[in-house]
């Protein structure tokens, strides 16, 4: 195991901490640091690893809340809900995989682009089982008190984030991850000399999906109400990336602390400034790319980090 | 009668898509970026064209030799000045510069106008002209006829002068139009401020027919992307030819399935088109 996936290890059990700590508050912003780490980390299997930019993780997410919503309703447990999420979203981005990772460039993130407003419509649509644009409430543990509730979602959105990471980790270690920089690198070579990029990518895909389901279905049950323009918002795609670029391309340990940097700016942008925050972020966003593209990873502080690899 | 209505809609929404979808068109083709900022420039365009007609009293097709002027300008200092820094960069970078610039114009847009609901409204209203039973409104009617004038336009400026020629050898190899003297920095530019002229247009004549919100900018930008897909990259007669397509399909499909899957149809068609047919109905590599 390299040095920074070590990191990166450590990183997450560190915020197991956090309970300890804070308030409700803070328990409501590390629910969410754990929900942005999960949905970037996962980001980086298909963006980072296999090079394919993916802007479907909103469509992922929406999935999961409304699949863990809907049996959630049905009168299912919170446990079982969020499984056949994952499940669900793996077998989902699989499937579509198959066929829309043979798009490249810039076609495939259209591509996934749409995705999100095409799952959107579909929930819109399908009033009966999903209360369409009226939204789904779903109904409250009974009988813990706000504390407990808290902590138990922070505890649920931090076992994901340590689920993706270990999976990240093995992901990289394993023959799935060299396969994937393969394809990346040059993918009609990887192809030539039998590699099978069709299963690779379609794997890589499924993976990046399903914690992102799952987290979408914690999120669901988290906040007792979704509705199709809440959980498909297209900006549940762009955060990760920028999360990613934030942190430095290609680096999961840069990811996570592009997760954590992002949401601090995030929530302090979003307390002072809340007309602006769009065009906030867009800032932000903008003056990344053009002052700092190889993101925090790549600043020099001496013999902390080592310079992040461009990929 | 509704399938005569249907096809003369049809033609009416096609020609808007395609005036919609060429500069994106261009940008796209020629300097292989995705520009998220089109659908914004669009809902800008029809801004300038609400703002003069309310303060001024000033008819849209008069705003046009305004606004294409000034949006060339925007379009132009935008490249010069942010893209073209990470124009050689990958997709995700470029993409991603264009969405924070995106979010920007968005949500500057919101703040200035109030994220209601406008409308352009003519007095007095031109009314409706109706033939054998197909009934047209006047404005549209205007509007499709400023919006195949655009695109003519941009053909035959493409064709017959020497920018257009520049812009044209720069897409089809750019190496090759180095070596023979094309300043492709400048062209980058230029050809930046024309989509952006045209985006900027597109948007006035939009403002004669659709309400005008900050929030339709992401549907502009949806229908673009269909345009290009289905006509074929970077032409101008691909765009006409996408956009027709894509609207006589949404208005077959809204009269048998429902206009509430405008969007998974179009996304059906695209997905089979990348699969199918990748360079588009009229696709060749060159612009023109």
């Amino acid at each position: 195991m390299t040095r920074a996936n070590l990191a990166l290890l450590i990183l997450v059990a560190c915020l197991a901490a956090l309970p300890l700590f804070g308030g409700a508050y803070a328990l409501r912003l590390g629910t969410m640091a754990c929900m942005y780490a999960v949905l970037a980390l996962s980001w980086n299997v298909v963006g980072g690893f296999a090079g394919y930019p993916s802007f479907a993780t909103a469509a992922f997410f929406g999935f999961g809340a409304y699949v863990t919503g809907v049996l959630l309703n049905a009168g299912v447990s919170l446990t079982v809900a969020t499984l056949a999420a994952l499940a669900g979203g793996f077998l989902l981005a699989g499937l579509l995989g198959v066929v829309l990772l043979r798009l490249r460039g810039h076609y495939f993130a259209i591509a996934s682009l749409s995705l999100v407003g095409v799952l959107r419509e579909l929930v819109n649509n399908a009033t009966d089982l999903t209360g369409g644009g009226m939204g789904l409430n779903i109904p409250l543990a009974s009988g813990s008190s706000i504390l407990a509730d808290a902590t138990f979602f922070f505890y649920a959105m931090w076992g994901l984030l340590l689920a993706t990471a270990l999976m990240l980790v093995t992901v990289s270690i394993s023959k799935l991850g060299f396969g994937l920089v393969c394809i990346r690198q040059n993918e009609t070579a990887a192809n030539m000399i039998g590699l099978n990029a069709t299963l690779y990518k379609s794997m890589a895909f499924g993976l990046s999906a399903c914690f992102v389901a799952a987290a979408g279905g914690v999120y669901a049950a988290w906040v007792h109400y979704i509705d199709p323009s809440d959980v498909f918002d297209i900006l549940y795609s762009v955060k990760p990336i920028v999360m990613t670029l934030m942190g430095g391309l290609g680096s999961p340990l840069g990811a996570l602390c592009g997760a954590l940097l992002y949401l601090a700016l995030e929530e302090v942008v979003w307390r002072n400034y809340i007309q602006i925050h769009s065009g906030v972020l867009g800032l932000l966003i903008v003056a990344l790319l053009l002052l700092l593209p190889h993101g925090i990873v790549s600043l020099r502080i001496t013999g902390l980090w080592r310079r992040a690899k461009h990929v | 009668m509704l399938a005569a209505q249907i096809v003369i809609n049809a033609l009416v929404l096609g020609s808007l898509y395609a005036c919609i979808a060429i500069g994106f068109s261009l940008v796209w083709g020629v300097l292989n970026v995705i520009n998220l900022i089109h659908g914004s420039m669009i809902v800008l365009g029809a801004y300038l064209a609400w703002g003069l007609y309310q303060a001024l009293a000033v008819s849209p097709w008069y705003v046009l030799p305004v606004a294409v002027p000034l949006f060339f300008v925007f379009g132009y200092l935008l490249q010069r000045l942010l893209l073209n820094r990470v124009i050689s960069a990958p997709v995700l970078v470029t993409l991603t510069l264009t969405f924070g610039l995106d979010l920007i114009l968005n949500n500057a847009m919101i703040y200035f106008f109030k994220a209601d609901y406008r409308k352009l409204t003519l007095k007095p209203p031109l009314g409706s002209v109706s033939l054998f039973g197909v009934v047209v409104p006047v404005d549209r009617l205007i509007a499709t006829v400023l919006a195949l004038a655009l695109t003519g336009l941009l053909y035959i400026l493409l064709r017959r002068s020497r920018v257009g020629r520049a812009i044209v050898a720069v897409r089809l190899d750019r190496d090759a139009a180095v070596l023979m003297g094309v300043d492709v920095k400048s062209i980058y530019a230029i050809a930046f401020g024309i989509g952006a002229a045209l985006a900027g247009s597109a948007g006035v004549l939009m403002a004669l027919i659709f309400p005008i919100s900050a929030l339709t900018s992401t549907a502009y930008l949806d229908k673009a992307f269909v345009v290009c897909v289905l006509g074929g990259l970077g032409s101008v007669s691909g765009a006409l030819a996408g956009g027709l397509l894509l609207a006589l399909a949404e208005g077959i499909g809204s009269a048998t399935i429902g206009p509430a899957y405008a969007t998974t149809l179009s996304f059906a068609m695209l997905i089979v088109f990348l699969l199918v047919r990748p360079q588009g109905l009229l696709g060749r590599k060159g612009f023109e």
